[in-house]
């Protein structure tokens, strides 16, 4: 096997070495009535067989770049420059562990740094972490950072129209501590909170693509003496009011779309932002800026007691891996499109978004049920979404998310998703292909 | 290592000294050595009460974070501010100006049941 | 010697010229819409950098790390081997990168397909009864995992079993997760031969136990050879047992934890499956379990259905632990890992791992003091007390200077100044002994030039840092 260089004379001087006379005498600790000698898989092949295989199952697999594509819902297709994969799949990036070691891992420390000090100014937040699994992981987090930091309050406060997966995670990571999660619809500056609220959990924008302004909420939320959590999208922030300056205590974001593949659901990208005065409830791993002792600029990962390899069973989470390489991908993005290219990806996102909505809702039969959105909204449909999609897949067109895969009692409503990636052509494509399927 | 003889002693290093008809809190000379550069404390709000025993807030190392109990009970009456903002105090001047808490203690009895000078030496492996 | 990058890099921010940009988009071809008034942002403080001042400046940063592509890296617990190339280049494939995970099941037959025969042969080579791929790392397998014990003990009524135990030796991500999942945590400790102390486990054994948390081999890199009984006393006691597979490199193909008892265990595919660590991530923590738990396995899970492949929620699951399936990228890369060693190379993955532990060991216990005379498993635990007043730490750092990445320091927590050194397999013998080379040497140098090591690393881009200065007054992010 080429991952094993060790040739049978070498094992032979290496076994004599130990003083031992086979392998097997070094799993001798193992009960014998325990040992196998052999699994039952296949024997295992070349690299070039491998390949052979995994491309066929790949080739099985609808392509966003292939067909023209508006569903989104948690995961977007965004354009990726060249030089993100090129620069992050070095191999000393790619096949380095967690930096412990700081003096041989400035590399990637300062990647973190780097993206920590980019995350916060675009959510508008004094502190980032190193990145969570996911959204959905970094919002459930968020909400378990904001009960165990208001004492003695159990409720939380999640929106109706919050990504139907998010409230899910949430649920399963609340599971064995007493928290009631009350949702509310609409307007989170209506949600009702009172002494026992912790938190009020504001989506921006929500599931439907809903865009409501954070800032008053926020401010009650402060007033009742709770938090305000934001689960932002974050190319939304580079053109519309960043959480933080509308008051946000923790904000959590996907982050995929700032640089990182579809790849069927992740590795994605988990942001999770604070204030200083929570900082050290914050769960995650941060670096941190230093000198070395010639009093050169140096990173480390710091603030470490709050982490479980040094707390244990009294850590702020049981966290210990980042996503590291999707963190980087993010990280190089956001450096190479900088200030205006991120800004020209949301405004054109929110252009094309908009135009499309503009000639879909002029289609006799359909409305837009979004009032106010960035790049995803909801269309009430004349028949059943999922009979559309279906029609529309044959033509190579994903129309957008059925909302009955999520809520089957919503048999009439299409969640559409325009990113930058998407052509006039292509929307006005959809609209003629939408209007067709209606009759 | 140092040890304030007029200040009596928990075995988990948290020390009490009589001031006024209030308690001085800390840690000793030899728990900040242990502990190594201190890099945050974290305390209880003033007028908070609470029993000994148990925990009043916690005292960080890079690599160590350790929960800080009681050594008598009562109430918090005022906190180290100037710890909290240069945590180095205590590694420098444990006793003196690296005191944590002052404790209006609920009874003061309860001080004559901790180790003395003397006692908390051998329990530090100190004669 | 090192040939790492030793120039001081600048930061993104520090290398910004305004009016740079690094990738542009197409020019718009549908009219602009006006923003929402009241929400519009008007500053944006990210830099503004060319294509190839972004190119070089990630180029020079990635030069000074270490790698296993670059450097031999034994760190005990983390299983550096080398991380192939196919791997990467299966992942590649625009069938999985521009797959959206909303697509309909019919579109997504190929990752469907992959997921389920990954579940398959991962249930098989650890004994089990079913597989979930959901957990994104190890400590989100053992949430996972413990949540599912937390769910069967609340089906049979007893959810007063609060206590979990957990050896000494165990990682922190144990104890933490079990606080996560609601139960408060024991400490049982080992006992003279590394394992754990069967007359304390029996003396913690009551009826408010929920399980025992057990890595084997453990973390002193020794196999729990009393893990048949373990397993049987916890199940009389009422408990379950979970299988901690951070240490699964030792034993593919030799044993099956499955088979001993262990009720539900994590695999950590960024270590085992050689799918890359990333500096720090994207890892993937497979949770599979026996029959009496996997109904509670967390989804949703792929499932064969006639010739087609879905996606299903278990019976009674614990429910969803990430949105959607899994860090699905690793699992390719694992998946096709999987392929190419086959069932025949994963017991030569692990007899190589072994071999290769046992020889080092060998090779340096004769000057580095290892605590517990057994065979060791895929590493082994050293003590760095070679010299008064020279400290593991230093140690650690002078390997550095030798080009070498240190092994994992102070870790079990129950060595004296550990040393955790973990070579896996696909380390040549002459790599281990130029490496044992350089722990003697380095032992010498501590006795005769002490200063050597606590100077150390002297061949770096950047000599030790004040970690001290760093958590006191923490500097987050740039401030420019």
């Amino acid at each position: 096997m080429p991952f094993i260089p060790n040739t049978d004379a070498e094992r032979t001087e290496m076994l004599n070495t130990i003083g031992v006379e086979s392998v097997e005498e070094l799993f001798s600790d193992i009960p014998a009535h325990l040992r196998i000698q052999k699994l039952d898989l296949p024997d295992g092949v070349s690299e070039m067989e491998a390949l052979a295989a995994l491309d066929a199952l790949a080739e099985r697999n609808a392509q966003t770049t292939k067909m023209d594509w508006f569903v989104g819902a948690g995961a977007y297709n965004s354009y990726i420059p060249s030089l993100v994969p090129a620069l992050a799949s070095r191999g000393e990036f790619l096949t380095a562990y967690t930096p412990y070691q700081p003096e041989v891992s400035q590399g990637t420390l300062q990647a973190i740094f780097e993206y920590q000090s980019m995350a916060a100014k675009l959510l508008g937040m004094p502190v980032v972490n190193a990145s969570h699994y996911d959204g959905a992981t970094a919002l459930a987090e968020a909400v378990l950072m904001a009960w165990k930091a208001k004492e003695g309050r159990n409720r939380i406060l999640l929106p109706a129209d919050l990504h139907p997966e998010y409230a899910k995670v949430i649920a399963t990571y609340l599971t064995s501590f007493d928290i009631e999660l009350a949702r509310y619809d609409g307007d989170p500056e209506r949600a009702s909170l009172d002494e026992r609220t912790a938190a009020v959990v504001v989506a921006y924008p929500g599931f439907s693509g809903e865009v409501y302004p954070v800032e008053k909420a926020a401010a009650r939320a402060h007033a009742a003496g709770a938090l305000c959590i934001v689960q932002a999208d974050p190319v939304m922030c580079a053109i519309f009011k960043s959480p933080g300056e509308q008051g946000a205590d923790i904000v959590t974001a996907e982050g995929q779309s700032l640089g990182n593949p579809l790849n069927f659901g992740g590795p994605y990208l988990g942001m999770l932002g604070t204030t200083e005065a929570l900082l050290r409830r914050m769960p995650g791993r941060i670096a941190g800026e230093t000198k070395d002792k010639e009093g050169r600029r140096g990173f480390v990962l710091t603030l470490s007691t709050r982490e479980q390899h040094i707390r244990r069973e009294k850590a702020v989470s049981n966290i210990c891996s980042n996503q590291g390489l999707s963190m980087l991908q993010t990280c190089i993005y956001l450096a190479a499109l900088g200030k205006q290219g991120l800004r020209h990806v949301a405004k054109q996102s929110y252009d094309k978004a908009h135009y499309a909505a503009e000639l879909i809702g002029r289609i006799p039969g359909f409305r837009v049920a979004t009032k106010q959105f960035f790049r995803e909204f909801l269309v009430q449909t004349p028949k059943p979404a999922a009979d559309i999609a279906r029609a529309l897949a044959k033509k190579g067109i994903v129309p957008g998310l059925p909302v009955s895969r999520y809520f089957p009692d919503k048999p009439n409503e299409l969640l559409v998703c325009v990113t930058e990636m998407n052509s006039r052509p292509q929307i006005e494509r959809l609209a003629i292909a939408l209007k067709e399927a209606s009759k | 290592m140092a040890i304030d003889k007029n200040a009596r002693y928990l075995e988990s290093h948290e020390y009490a000294k009589p001031e006024g008809g209030n308690f001085v809190i800390g840690i000793s000379d030899h728990a900040q050595a242990e502990l190594g550069d201190v890099v945050f404390v974290e305390l209880p709000a003033v007028g908070k009460t609470i029993a000994k025993g148990a925990t009043f807030g916690t005292i960080e190392s890079v690599k160590a974070a350790s929960d800080l109990y009681m050594p008598v009970s009562g109430t918090v009456v005022e906190v180290n501010e100037a710890v909290k903002n240069d945590p180095a105090l205590v590694n420098k001047d444990c006793f003196g100006a690296g005191w944590l808490i002052k404790v209006a203690p609920s009874n003061p009895a309860e001080f004559d049941s901790l180790l003395d000078a003397s006692a908390y030496g051998k329990a530090i492996g100190e004669e | 010697m090192n040939t790492m990058n030793m120039r001081d890099e600048p930061l993104v921010y520090e290398l910004s010229r305004p009016g740079r940009i690094g990738c542009t988009l197409p020019r718009s071809d549908v009219p602009e819409y006006a923003l929402p008034e009241g929400l519009v942002r008007t500053d944006l403080d990210l830099p503004e950098l060319d294509e190839l001042t972004v190119v070089r400046h990630f180029t020079r940063l990635s030069q000074k790390n270490f790698s296993i592509d670059t450097e031999f890296y034994p760190l005990g617990s983390c299983t550096m081997k080398y991380n192939p190339k196919a791997n990467e280049a299966a992942a590649a494939h625009s069938g999985w990168k521009n797959l959206h995970p909303l697509v309909e099941p019919e579109h997504a037959q190929g990752a469907l397909e992959l997921l389920w025969r990954l579940q398959e042969a991962l249930q098989k080579i650890g004994g089990f009864a079913a597989a979930s791929l959901q957990p994104a790392a190890g400590a989100h397998g053992e949430f996972s995992g413990v949540l599912m014990i937390h769910a069967a003990l609340k089906d049979r009524g007893e959810l007063g079993r609060k206590k979990m135990l957990i050896p000494d030796s165990a990682h922190g991500t144990n104890p933490a997760s079990c606080t996560m999942a609601g139960f408060v945590t024991q400490t049982i400790p080992s006992g003279p031969d590394g394992n754990i102390d069967i007359a304390a486990l029996r003396a913690a054994l009551d009826d408010t136990v929920a399980g025992i948390m057990i890595t084997n081999p453990n973390t002193l890199g020794l196999f729990e050879t009393n893990i048949e009984e373990i397993c049987r006393l916890v199940h009389e006691a009422g408990g379950y047992v979970y299988g901690d597979g951070a240490n699964m490199n030792a034993l593919t193909g030799v044993f099956k934890p499955g088979s001993s008892g262990i009720d539900v265990m994590h695999f950590n595919l960024h270590k085992t499956f050689s799918t890359p660590h990333g500096g720090g991530g994207p890892g993937a923590g497979m949770i599979a379990a026996n029959e009496a738990l996997a109904p509670y396995l967390p989804g949703p899970v792929a499932v064969k259905r006639g010739e087609s492949y879905r996606l299903e929620m278990p019976a009674k699951s614990i429910g969803q632990v990430k949105a959607f399936y899994g860090n699905f990228g690793v699992l390719v890369r694992a998946y096709t890992y999987l392929l190419m060693t086959g069932g025949n190379g994963l017991r030569r993955v692990a007899e190589n791992a072994v071999l290769n532990a046992n020889y080092l060991k060998a090779l340096v216990e004769g000057v580095y003091p290892v605590p517990y005379k057994r065979h060791c498993m895929h590493e082994f635990v050293a003590k760095g007390t070679i010299v008064p007043g020279v400290h593991t730490l230093d140690i650690a750092k002078r390997l550095i200077d030798y080009g070498f990445h240190p092994p994992t320091i102070y870790f079990p927590l129950i060595v004296q100044e550990a040393l955790m050194i973990e070579p896996t397999e696909t380390e040549s013998k002459e790599t281990l002994d130029q490496y044992a080379d350089a722990m003697l040497k380095i032992a010498k140098e501590a006795a005769e030039q002490p200063e050597l090591l606590h100077d150390a690393p002297h061949n770096a881009p950047v000599a030790r840092l004040d970690e001290v200065m760093a958590a006191r007054c923490p500097i987050l992010c740039y401030r420019g």
